[in-house]
Parts: structure tokens; sequence; C-alpha cells
């Protein structure tokens, strides 16, 4: 298991690296360069070689990519152009917010989706089906800001029952959770919308296999067939897609912290196009892929978990 | 899957699939809202009026009126504008660029194959409202650096749709009967394989005009999208949102008609998989 995951990992390497140096280059090609593009096209010459001078633009481009890849690897992503604070410690931060919005998000999503799913594929063409592929259908078809807002609106502003703004004290568990709940609940609700459909589908095949139909034929109680034989290979598929999910996820994080003003990730990097930070926008966009490949990779490794049909190869 | 020609598919659909049919209904309705809106919208979209800021919604404004008095529902109207146009040009740029890759990585195989699976795993591990804000952030805002940045977002995902669709074709009977009458690749690709794949793409296409729409509005919301006072849902929202608790209609409407777009296009293309994965069809 440990081997494989290793093997795994060395496997995904090459291809960070080319997310890594495609970020890299693609923010160097900024017109007139990343200097003129944070002061401006009326600065002096000066003030932009100085600045030029401080994010090193002023190497050769390829000794810049050397000293880049170089100081990643120690963990050193550069210092904000704005703040002038290493952009690391920054990260550090806000990575909390990011991860407790995302990984609730995909907590409402399954605890939700996975049962809708299989009702809805049990009572196929029948009224709770219709009503359940409507909905999904209505959430997958719903922008998370716009459900956001709704959610803010209604149960925030009106009911009063939650906190709008802000992530809490990540330090106080009470206050970190209230401040989770509306985002959490906004990507959960369109998390939800995906893996009931995903999940009612795999159903809806797996319960037409011949083993399902042999153990209905033995005699098996529904509930055995429906829990033990079927729905342990329905979710097959929907656990590798969840890698997926989390991508999706990632990126509806960015427009739920903008409008509940979570100090996450995606807050930061929105704030870094307008400032034009560029080290820090380069910095964000890297660490948003970097957790969508360990994502993938956790994926992969559970999927051989639960499906033992699957060799490390 | 014997293929089935564009025509036959449209025609099936409409006859036993309501949810299709309910889809194409309503996206038509939009799409003519898009392209009359000049004509049936009450107001100027931009024209300004200090007297009415904020008003609730009234006879005279429907959906009432924004920060400088502008009437929300013209501004709606023509905003549909903005929506269709970014969500189907950027369907089509990244099918032009994204079949043609797919099928060249599928058809070639070796080490071509592989030069195609690297550039789709690099770009798919950006989720797609992060890459479209990337490449913003580069080109600045506008309508038509929208539509490339949203294109160059979804390209890698048709490509992979179209490479697995060529592979699964590339050892039937008919692909190499044309190989062995001496049909070069490109013309195999163009004539066999293209026809043979493209219902496929095009079911999962109506799907993307969806998601486009959506990340259009997300751009637009975080401020990246076409330049004020031009219409656009996503920034009507975003400058509704500051007066949510005295003038929630400011966000709410605009909101509505994003997701009753991207609803149309998802019913079709529910319906259109209902139609191409027998097993599924209710």
């Amino acid at each position: 298991m440990l081997k494989y995951a290793i093997r795994r990992m060395i496997f995904v390497l090459p291809t960070l690296w080319a997310v890594v140096t495609f970020v890299f280059f693609l923010i160097r090609i900024v017109p007139g360069g990343p200097a003129v593009a944070v002061l401006g096209s009326y600065a002096t010459a000066e003030s932009i070689r100085e600045l030029e001078k401080q994010m090193g633009l002023d190497k050769p481009i390829l000794v810049q990519y050397g000293n880049f890849l170089m100081d990643l690897c120690h963990g050193d992503l550069g210092k904000s152009l704005i703040t002038k604070k290493p952009v690391s410690s920054q990260i550090v931060q806000a990575l909390p917010y990011t991860l407790d919005l995302t990984l609730g998000g995909m907590l409402i999503g399954i605890s939700l989706g996975v049962p809708i799913g299989i009702l809805t594929a049990l009572k196929r063409n029948r009224a709770p089906d219709y009503a359940g592929r409507i909905l999904s259908l209505v959430g997958i078809s719903m922008p998370e800001f716009y459900l956001g807002i709704l959610l803010m609106y209604i149960l925030g502003i009106k009911l009063d029952l939650f906190p709008v703004l802000g992530g809490g004290d990540l330090k106080n568990l009470a206050s970190r959770l209230q401040h989770l709940f509306l985002p959490a609940l906004t990507l959960g609700i369109i998390m939800t919308a995906f893996i009931s459909r995903m999940v009612r589908s795999s159903m809806l095949n797996v319960l037409g296999e011949d083993y399902v139909r042999t153990a209905r034929a033995k005699g098996l109680h529904e509930r055995v067939v429906i829990y033990k034989h079927a729905l342990r290979n329905a979710l097959i598929p929907t656990v590798t897609v969840i890698g997926i999910y989390m991508s999706i996820l990632m990126g509806g994080s960015v427009l739920t912290e903008i409008i509940y003003s979570r100090p996450g990730l995606g807050k930061m990097m929105v704030f870094a196009v307008k400032d034009r930070d560029y080290i820090m926008l380069q910095s964000v966009i890297i660490i948003f892929s970097a957790f969508v490949f360990l994502f993938n990779l956790l994926t992969d490794l559970l999927y051989t978990l639960i499906d033992p049909r699957i060799e490390y190869h | 899957m014997p293929p089935i020609s564009q025509r036959a598919l449209l025609i099936r659909t409409f006859r036993n699939n309501k949810t299709s049919a309910i889809g194409v209904f309503m996206t038509l309705a939009v799409v003519i809202i898009a392209l009359i809106s000049p004509w049936i919208s009450p107001y100027n979209p931009v024209e300004q009026d200090m007297k009415i800021q904020h008003d609730a919604p009234s006879w005279a404004h429907p959906f009432g009126t924004d920060s400088y008095g502008r009437d929300q529902l013209s501004r709606i109207l023509w905003g549909a504008r903005v929506s269709l146009v970014v969500g189907i040009l950027s369907v089509l740029f990244a099918m032009m660029a994204g079949i043609p890759l797919g099928m060249i990585g599928g058809y070639k195989g070796g080490r071509i194959d592989n030069l195609v699976l690297r550039f789709i795993d690099v770009f798919m591990s950006f989720p797609i409202v992060i890459l479209g804000l990337l490449v913003l952030a580069i080109m600045g805002p506008g309508l038509i650096k929208i539509v490339i940045a949203i294109a160059v977002a979804l390209t890698p995902r048709i490509a992979r749709l179209a490479r697995g669709s060529t592979l699964s074709l590339k050892g039937k009977e008919f692909i190499e009967a044309a190989r062995a009458v001496g049909q070069n690749d490109t013309k195999i690709m163009i004539i066999h394989i293209l026809p043979n794949i493209f219902g496929e793409i095009l079911v999962m296409g109506t799907l993307w005009v969806a998601t486009a729409i959506i990340v259009e509005a997300s751009l637009s919301f975080i401020g990246l999208g076409v330049r004020p006072p031009t219409p656009s849902w996503g920034a009507m929202i975003r400058d509704g949102l500051d007066q949510l608790t005295n003038a929630p209609w400011l966000s709410i409407f605009p909101g509505l008609a994003i997701f009753i777009s991207v609803f149309s296009f998802n019913l079709i293309a529910d319906g259109l998989r209902d139609i191409s994965d027998p097993k599924l069809r209710g």
C-alpha cells in the first residue's frame, strides 16, 4: 500500500512540475511585464527597474526560473509585492479557512447526497425520484455565489440565525463552526446535487446486474441486497469522481469566501488579482493545484481500499 | 452506439423526452429574449437617474432600480446577450481546439497521445474558475478575453472526451477498412471518426454551455467581466451585494436570470443523456 502510494506520488510529480512551470511563465508574459502591471504605465523607468530588481526580474528568465524552483523546493514562495511579507506564512494562515470550507461542503454533500441518490434509484419513476431529480438539477444549475447570497439573506439576515461575515476565531470551536455553517451549507447543497445524481445512476446500473438478481433469488432480505450487494458496488464510481468534485469545491470556495468575507485562499487570490500582486497570485494558484493533486491521490488510494479487485500496479 | 444523425436525434428527443423538450423551449425563450432585448426593454439599460436610486419593484420598474437609478428589468434583458454570447462562443472555441487534440491523441497513440494526456492532466488540475481567473488576470477584462479564458479552461475537458471516444472507435472494423483501402489518417479522422463522436460531444456541449454561463457570471461577479456600464448578470449581483439588507432585489433578480438560463441548458443535456444512455432511460 505504502509502496503504491509512493509510486503514485512519483508519477504525479512531473505533472505538478509542468503546472508550476506553466504558471511561472504565464505570469511573466503579462503585457509590459509584472513590474509595469503593478506600478501602472505612468511609472518612471527607475521605479520599474527597482521593482524588477526586487522581484528578481532583472535576471535572465531561465535564472529566475531556476531560483524560483529552488526556493519552491525549500517551501519559499517569495514575498508579496504589496505587503512585502513572505507569501508562505500568509498562505498558512488562510489555509484552514479554505480547508474547513471544502471539507465541510464535501461532508454535507456526502451525507445528504448518498441517501438521496439511493432513495431516488429505488423509487425510480415515482414521485420521490422526480422530486429528487428536479432538485438535483436545480442544485447543479445554481451558481454557488447566488445560492450563498440567498442563504445569507434568508438564514443570516432575515432570520439572524448565523453570522454572515468573516471566518470566526480559529481557536474557538463554537465560533469557527458558526461562521463555517452558511458557507459550507452553500457548497454542501451544490455537492449534494452532484453526488445524488452520480449515486442514482450507478445504483440503477448495479441493480440490473446479475449478482443482484442472484442475491434476490437466493432469498436474501431486500435490505441486505441493497446495502450489502448493490450499494457497495454503486459507490465505487462515486468515489472515483470525488477528486473531480474536490476540484469543483475548490473553485466554488473562491466565490463563497468572497461572499462571506472568509479570509481563506480564494479571497486571497481575488485580492491578489485586484492588487496585481503577481507573486501572491502565482503562489495561491500553485497551492490550489497542489491540493487538487493531493485529493486525486487520496481518491486513488481510497479506491484501492474499497475495491479489492484493483491491484497496486 | 450506432451513429444517429443530428436531425433524428433531435426528433427523438422531442418525441420521447419531455425534459429535453422543456429545456429546448426554455433555451429558445432565453435566446429570443437576448436577440430582441433592444426592442422589449422598457428603458435604456445604461441611463442613470439618481432620483430613483434603489427603488423597490413597482409597476414602473418591475425589478426595481439599482444604485444609479437604472432599470433592473432592462439591464437583465440586455444582460442575456453577454451570458449567451460568452456561453456559446467559449464552448465553440473550446470544441475547435479540444476535438482535434483529443482525436489526434486517441487515434495516433504512442508518444503523441502521451503528450496530449499530459496537457490534459496539467490543465485539468486547475478548477475552471481559477484557470479563467488566471488567464483574465494576465490579459485584462473584456468580452472576447472572457470567451478565450473560459475556452482555455474547457478545452482539456473536451479533448479528454474526444480522446476517449476516439479510442473506443479506433479498433472498429470500418476504421480498419478505411485504412486498408489506403485513406490517410486526416481523412479517416474527419470523415469516419468525427461524425461518430460528435453526437456524444454535442450532448456534453449543452452541459458545458451551462458551465460556461456560470463561470462567466462568477468572473464578472469577481469584477473581471465585461467593462461597465455594459450590463452583465454577475456584475449586477456584485453591485447589489452591498445593498443586500435594504435592496435584496438587486441581487435576487439577476441571479434568477442566471439560474433560469443554466437550468434550461442543463435540462436539454439531462434529456439527451438519457437518450444516449439507454440503461438510464426512465
